[in-house]
């Protein structure tokens, strides 16, 4: 039978203050364990919480850039849990006050763009880190990151296709750089992401059963699990044979999810208010200066650089999904004046660069003077259009700049008619087979004596000027 | 009528990983009844038309600024745990 998916994401986004969410600890990434605690976070008898002004005007500012409503008044909840990571035995979250509700983003898909529903945006303190000792029957607790802020960003069950969901975090994670609310750093935890899933047969409206998945810690896991959840489901409903509803691990070894089998036990929250933060009222004068000063967001920085650039709607797109690589292009253009090249540049050689090497193409380290001394370079025929994507690999290889390259190197091309004739003459006399083959209208001979050519000149002629000059040669 | 189960006890033992003896039980349940009974009273007012209020205190907004404040030292914090291993809190293997 064919099955649609239906996926719904939460993304947990650590927000990038100095101190945690209800106490003045560091949220300083990699410390020494258990360096980083006093008694609120800890839980202690008699400690108080107290909200980080910060994080509260960040979350409202996130809220708005993805314009959900927020809310007019917000509260703070206890979720009840009995696990070591959580000192407290509750963690400090948001139930049905949440900070903002009924948000949107559109994503691209198929060639379209997509609106993806955001169901609410609210605020908790993050729990421990645990270890298992792979021999030992024990875990070991490092409470550095307890009580550190996180905004959790739920998507209504819109999303239809892994790619989809892959999409959608792409461009959700551009609005957060945007924004300057985190870090976005997957690897260091700021930015993790659990996905639900259930199969139904095409063209149902009934919901199946709902299977999340957990420990994505890269968008490519998150597409990869949810395609294999997706084939697993299909195979059981296809034998007639019930999904549980459960939470499932992704596997990085086995690429496979698998069912999470812990003692957490049974689900019962017992949510209630958190009696030591008092209510939280959100004014229409902070929401309009917030709204005020959000900074340009990747969907208005993607229409501007197609209007002032020039560039198709689908460069645009692509170039402004990472803030980073919107921002290179545009410190490149401001001196190098033709924007399509620089955007060819970035989107084929350096994404290709990047993929070949697993980093996503913003965490490719480029500096835009040596684009521009690269493009600048083939503008002026010192390089060929060959040398300059051999150059450009080298270039972020070896963090160094073309220009650099291209002395060290000697690579400047032949340009000198004296040399590239004396060449073609050399070239000609060591392959008479092929002139009498090109005399007879055989065109692929002459494009062996050009190869010939950028071989015995180790690549630095000009091809073009090699092929005028055999042209007149043999005419 | 009794407010609170047997049941109702285990479940909440169970949440909160405690493990409760038949005996225990006998004495828990009666007792919770009676507590929860004795609250109870209040559900024979009517709260018709009064909005929720989860904080009694006049007070909203209560905010401190982004800055860092001098945390325990470790030592002093591991030494609350029932037990450590090097520099972490030592626990019962939670997953298996």
């Amino acid at each position: 039978m064919v099955y649609e998916p239906v996926i719904g994401l939460e993304v947990h986004v650590q927000l990038a203050t100095h101190s945690k969410l209800f106490c003045g600890c560091p949220t300083k990434f990699g410390g020494l364990p258990n360096a980083q605690t006093c008694p609120v976070c800890l839980g202690l008898p008699g400690a108080l919480p107290v909200l980080n002004q910060q994080a509260f005007e960040w979350g409202i500012k996130t809220a708005l850039a993805f314009d959900c409503q927020v809310a007019e008044v917000m509260k703070f909840d206890r979720k009840q849990y009995f696990y070591p990571d959580l000192p407290k035995n509750f963690q400090i979250s948001q139930y049905d006050r949440p900070l903002a509700k009924a948000g949107h983003l559109d994503i691209a898909a198929n060639g379209t763009t997509k609106r993806i529903g955001i169901t609410r945006v609210h605020m908790e303190e993050d729990a421990g880190k645990l270890l298992h000792d792979p021999k030992e029957p024990a875990s070991y607790v490092d409470f550095n990151r307890t009580g550190v802020p996180l905004l959790e960003i739920v998507s209504e069950p819109d999303l239809r296709s892994p790619d989809e969901a892959y999409q959608y975090l792409v461009e959700l994670k551009a609005v957060l750089e945007y924004l300057d609310v985190s870090t976005c750093n997957m690897e260091e935890g700021s930015l993790r992401c659990d996905a639900n899933i259930s199969l139904r047969p095409a063209g149902a409206s009934e919901f199946g059963s709902k299977v999340e998945i957990k420990n994505l810690n890269s968008f490519k896991y998150v597409r990869a699990a949810l395609t294999f959840e997706m084939g697993r489901q299909a195979r059981a409903l296809d034998a007639q044979q019930r999904v549980a509803q459960e939470t499932r691990l992704w596997d990085l070894k086995s690429e496979a999810t698998e069912s999470m089998r812990s003692k957490e036990g049974a689900s019962d929250y017992r949510y209630f208010p958190e009696p030591d933060l008092v209510p939280f009222v959100i004014g229409r004068t902070v929401v309009e200066s917030i709204t005020r000063a959000l900074p340009e967001l990747p969907a208005q920085r993607s229409r501007r650089f197609a209007d002032a650039y020039g560039l198709s709607a689908y460069d645009a797109h692509v170039l402004t999904e990472h803030r980073r690589l919107a921002d290179l292009f545009e410190q490149a253009v401001a001196s190098y004046r033709r924007p399509k090249p620089v955007a060819n540049w970035l989107m084929g050689d350096l994404r290709a660069y990047g993929n070949a090497r697993g980093k996503e193409p913003e965490e490719v380290q480029v500096e835009p003077a040596w684009l521009v001394h690269l493009l600048e370079a083939i503008d002026q025929g010192t390089i060929s259009g060959k040398m300059a994507k051999d150059l450009f690999v080298d270039m972020l290889d070896q963090q160094q700049d073309p220009r650099q390259l291209i002395e060290q190197r000697g690579l400047k091309q032949i340009v000198d008619d004296g040399a590239l004739d004396r060449l073609a003459d050399e070239v000609l006399a060591a392959h008479q087979q092929s002139v009498e083959d090109y005399r007879k209208g055989k065109m692929n001979a002459l494009m062996f004596l050009v190869g010939k050519c950028m071989e015995r000149s180790k690549g630095k002629a000009n091809p073009t000027q090699v092929t005028e000059i055999l042209k007149r040669k043999l005419s | 009528m009794s407010v609170v189960t047997k049941q109702d006890v285990q479940h909440v033992a169970r949440l909160a990983r405690i493990r409760l003896e038949d005996a225990e039980l006998a004495t828990f349940v009666p007792q919770l009844d009676e507590i929860l009974g004795y609250v109870r009273q209040l559900q024979s007012v009517s709260t018709e038309g009064v909005e929720p209020t989860s904080h009694v205190l006049p007070l909203a907004n209560v905010t401190r600024p982004d800055a860092n404040q001098p945390c325990l030292d470790p030592e002093r914090a591991l030494r609350l745990a029932p037990a450590r291993h090097n520099q972490f809190v030592k626990v019962p293997k939670v997953i298996e």
